[in-house]
């Protein structure tokens, strides 16, 4: 048996949802007819030049704080030189060496505990455009410059990852923040996410720590991808240690690409074949001065995590683990729960209405929550109509879809429609003597032993007074009926 | 007064009287471009006379007649072939941009349009902006007005050859590190470099962007100072261009030089510069004090490192600016390989010329990893230092004074293949791109060889006026 452990540092990209490109004023948007969202700036033609989109900076600036990161008071940007057909200017404008946020963290869960992971860099960059290679005998290639000058984040996290698992809730993590801050929409599909991960074993023999060479696993586009790329890298490099006993010091880092379909890691790229990007400071643009004043309002519109924010609604209401990780995934869906189950008894029921019964609605609307008019105190009427036992929970459902249709107050519509449920013995004695006089076949049975006929009687009541006899006391009343005689 | 001398302010107003039209101006220009075009040694100042311009004429006539003209209605103008002006090639001089038409306009372009500027042509220049000489042009070397089997000076030869063979009354061109003043001194001409940032680059093909600013070539140097006014100022598309207002600077006010305190720097002035144009400048320093100026030779070792500098971080940005051309959005593809990487290196070995390579090179070179602190980073250091420098001078003075070119003209072919030497012709002007700052060159008369000599003054940044309005008094004094 070796003995070894895993180390894993994630780059992750994520394309950011400003309104229009880094660095020009072409909508910013997935897709389109190849080649219309373009303009002479992110077709990189001669002579045009880029200008700082400020909404990058600020989302940046958002995600570093919400990663607990330093921000950079002064930042430029930097270009990186290589040349591919995707890339009109021939170089990428990025950040080199001072990125506009550092040194930041992201707590993450992992067998139950908590674990660290420092972040080392986040910084802004541009996209690429993207080939497209034809698929026929002709060899034509053609380039789709609509994605070009997309604003990305890349953010570098230090090798602290030590499992393929730690790794996808590491990603999971980032994406349920960008999320949160609704600054991407993080589609790993659609390539709004993408995760390069560097991953090596140290192995334990003879009292020495071995290091396997660094492979860089590039094209994992979901988090089972992941995963799975890991998890063979791993079994991969235990393999080639076995069989070469390869060190760091023997390759450096190579680069590999995950293949879905076989599931296996494929070599592309191997140290000698790196390129030298040749950063210098972008000259068309002029250093970012960031004002303490932008960093704090920035933060102050950060308010709660979803990590933080899904401890307290658990310690603060007592719902479930699950209801607060739904609870917490939108910024607007937590404060309507919070506005509806402020000072109930019950909170964990209104946590159920909202989930169950309003994200159902909103679902089936096609709607967000922040488009939702319903008024969250609603809900608390309706449910505190359910336990003083005004409404059964079947009747509270038509109450719920009345409400929704016509925003209007759960009260008033119990009151208006009649719903009201009957818990008046006198007059429920009335309706259940109706039942067993009116049914003495079942009646009948019942005195035989036939047990469903109970049910039958029920049903009846239920449906004499609408459904709105309260079923604890017309249960008892119709057991003391039917025993009495 | 013949048409084709007379500076903008006449043409103006002559046009404004009615006594000319636009499509006159346009005909005389390029009748005296076509004389040319049949000369023997033909000046080869543009490498397009514009079909259109007489129809841009036609329309200008019509909006003058509507009553509302333009600030420079009718007037026109030469553009270097790095401006892009939307609908018309802009080739560098190179033939990796053969057949590449502007799909948009150049700011400066737009606002001289704008109010009514018609655009000639376009001029030669040495490939990509890279060199000092225009022999580096794929559509060959321009002529020295003067003396045509000299060289006009580059990289804007063209424009200097044109403004000074008056076949346009005015040019734009582009500085990088001289290449607007040294051709202004060598065909006879005033060549503005305005400070960096005072004019928008957008729509300039970028050769090193730190350094590039358009510049503007005349006879006059009021007809600079109209151009400027309506060209500079910041523009929001160019996020290096300052904010600064130029529109009250025409007509430029007459200047007391009285008092006012000018360095000749001995490190650009005095070792290796021809006699007769360390004669000149006598001339013109002994005016100065006799219009009560205080004229002091100082030292500023800093200067020395200019060329140097110059020489690694323009080449650094130029290699990054022109990977852009790689056969595959637009201008020349060689298609004749198999891979990418063929397509790639022969089109750029085919499309580029030789300077461009070799200036590409040494970009690489100094922004490599393992060299870039060496080179590129200490290059920066030292542009710091001299910045600095530079604007300590300015607290005790008002000018710069020195040679624009250690050198008369020299023979086309002389300098061609020896790049250190022709590096070196830029050893007084460069200091001002890396600075920032403004600088002028001013015709200053003739060798008695009958070649051109040129002064340069420096002003401190956004100090294009001040530099023009004694320019001005100079070019009554001297009427050359
Ligand atoms: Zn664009």
């Amino acid at each position: 048996m070796v003995k070894y452990s895993v180390v894993i540092g994630c780059e992750v990209h994520v394309q950011l949802l400003t309104k229009t490109k880094a660095f020009c004023s072409c909508e910013n948007r997935f897709g389109g007819i190849p080649n219309t969202r373009v303009c002479p700036v992110c077709l990189g033609l001669p002579g045009a030049l880029p200008v700082v989109n400020r909404a990058m900076v600020e989302y940046a600036i958002k995600a570093g704080l919400a990663l607990n990161c330093k921000v950079a008071s002064v930042t430029k940007f930097d270009r990186k030189n290589y040349m591919y057909p995707d890339l009109p200017k021939g170089y990428q404008i990025s950040q080199y060496d001072i990125p506009i946020c550092y040194e930041g963290y992201l707590d993450i869960e992992s067998d139950g505990s908590t674990r660290r992971v420092r972040i080392r860099r986040l910084h802004m960059e541009e996209d690429a455009g993207k080939n497209i290679h034809l698929e026929d005998d002709s060899g034509l290639s053609y380039v789709d410059f609509n994605r070009c000058g997309t604003p990305l984040l890349e953010i570098v996290s230090e090798p602290d990852i030590t499992s393929p698992e730690e790794a996808v809730s590491y990603v999971q993590g980032l994406k349920e923040i960008m999320l949160y801050l609704e600054i991407s929409d993080c589609n790993m599909e659609e390539g709004s996410l993408r995760c390069d991960a560097n991953i090596n074993l140290h192995i334990e023999e003879g009292g020495e720590v071995f290091e396997t060479p660094i492979a860089e696993v590039k094209n994992m586009n979901s988090f089972k991808a992941m995963k799975n790329a890991l998890h063979y890298e791993v079994e991969r490099q235990l393999k080639e240690w076995r069989e070469h006993r390869y060190t760091l010091k023997d390759f450096g880092k190579i680069t590999r690409g995950y293949d879905d379909r076989t599931g296996k890691t494929i070599l592309q790229r191997s140290k000698e074949e790196e390129s030298d990007y040749r950063y210098f400071p972008e000259p068309d643009l002029k250093p970012i001065l960031i004002p303490e004043e932008l960093i704090r309002e920035i933060r102050q519109s950060i308010g709660e995590l979803p990590r933080e924010k899904r401890k307290r609604l658990i310690s603060e209401y007592g719902i479930t683990e699950k209801d607060a990780k739904i609870l917490s995934s939108s910024v607007a869906l937590s404060a309507y729960f919070e506005r509806a189950a402020k000072g109930y008894r019950e909170p964990r029921k209104i946590a159920n209405w909202v989930i169950t019964e309003l994200g159902g609605f909103l679902n089936s609307e096609g709607i967000s929550i922040e488009e939702c008019n319903l008024p969250p105190v609603y809900i608390r009427k309706l449910v505190e109509l359910i336990d003083g036992g005004k409404i059964s929970g079947k009747i509270a459902k038509d109450v719920f879809a009345e409400m929704t249709r016509t925003n209007s107050n759960p009260e008033e519509i119990v009151r208006r429609k009649g719903l009201s449920q009957i818990t008046d013995r006198e007059e429920l004695q009335r309706v259940v003597k109706g039942v067993v006089e009116g049914n003495p076949k079942s009646v009948a049975d019942f005195k035989g032993g036939k047990d469903h006929a109970f049910k039958f009687l029920m049903g009846q009541i239920m449906k004499v007074t609408r459904g709105r006899a309260n079923p604890r006391i017309a249960r008892d009343i119709l057991k003391e009926m039917l025993e009495d005689d | 007064m013949n048409i084709i001398e007379a500076p903008l302010s006449e043409l103006k107003e002559m046009l404004d009287n009615g006594d000319i039209s636009a499509v006159e101006i346009v005909r005389a220009f390029r009748e005296n471009y076509e004389r040319d075009e049949r000369e023997e040694l033909p000046l080869n100042g543009y490498i397009e006379f514009f079909d259109d311009a007489e129809k841009a004429a036609q329309k200008s006539d019509q909006v003058r007649e509507s009553g509302d003209p333009g600030i420079l209605e009718g007037l026109p103008i030469a553009v270097k072939d790095n401006i892009l002006i939307s609908g018309h090639e802009v080739t560098c001089g190179s033939a990796i941009l053969e057949g590449f038409k502007a799909p948009y306009s150049s700011t400066v372009v737009e606002r001289l349009r704008a109010e009514g500027m018609i655009f000639l042509g376009r001029t030669n220049m040495d490939e990509f902006a890279m060199g000092s000489t225009c022999e580096y042009s794929v559509y060959g070397p321009s002529r020295n007005p003067y003396e045509r089997n000299h060289v006009t000076g580059g990289s804007s030869g063209g424009s200097a050859c044109v403004v000074s063979a008056a076949q346009a009354p005015v040019a734009l061109g582009s500085e990088t590190g001289g290449s607007v003043r040294l051709p202004a001194s060598f065909c006879g001409i005033y060549g503005l470099k305005p400070t960096y940032g005072s004019l928008s680059r957008y729509g300039l093909v970028a050769f090193g962007s730190s350094l590039d600013q358009i510049g503007i070539l005349g006879r006059v140097p009021d007809d600079i100072a109209l151009v400027l006014s309506v060209a500079g100022g910041y523009d929001p598309n160019d996020s290096t261009s300052a904010n600064v207002d130029f529109s009250g600077i025409y007509p430029l006010k007459r200047m007391k030089l009285k008092g006012k305190r000018v360095a000749i720097p001995v490190e650009i002035s005095e070792e290796g510069v021809d006699e007769e144009i360390r004669g000149k400048i006598k001339v013109f320093s002994d005016w100065l004090t006799g219009m009560g100026v205080t004229v002091e030779k100082i030292s500023l070792p800093v200067l020395k490192l200019s060329v140097a500098i110059y020489y690694i971080i323009a080449p650094a940005e130029a290699s990054s600016n022109l990977s852009r051309f790689d056969g595959i959005k637009y201008g020349f593809r060689d298609t004749t390989g198999e891979t990418l990487e063929d397509l790639y290196v022969r089109t750029r070995t085919r499309g580029f010329g030789e300077e461009v390579k070799r200036r590409i090179f040494i970009g690489n070179y100094v922004l490599s990893s393992g060299y870039y602190d060496e080179y590129y980073k200490k290059a920066m250091e030292v542009r710091r230092l001299l910045k600095g420098r530079i604007s300590e001078l300015f607290t005790k003075y008002d000018f710069i004074l020195s040679p624009t070119s250690p050198v008369l003209p020299f023979r086309i072919g002389e300098k061609v293949d020896d790049p250190l030497s022709l590096y070196l012709t830029d050893i007084c002007t460069t200091f001002a791109n890396l600075a920032s700052i403004p600088a002028l060159s001013v015709p200053l008369g003739l060798s008695k060889k009958g070649l051109p000599i040129g002064l340069q003054i420096a002003g401190n940044m956004f100090e294009e006026e001040k530099l023009l309005r004694v320019a001005k008094l100079w070019h009554e004094e001297s009427n050359f």
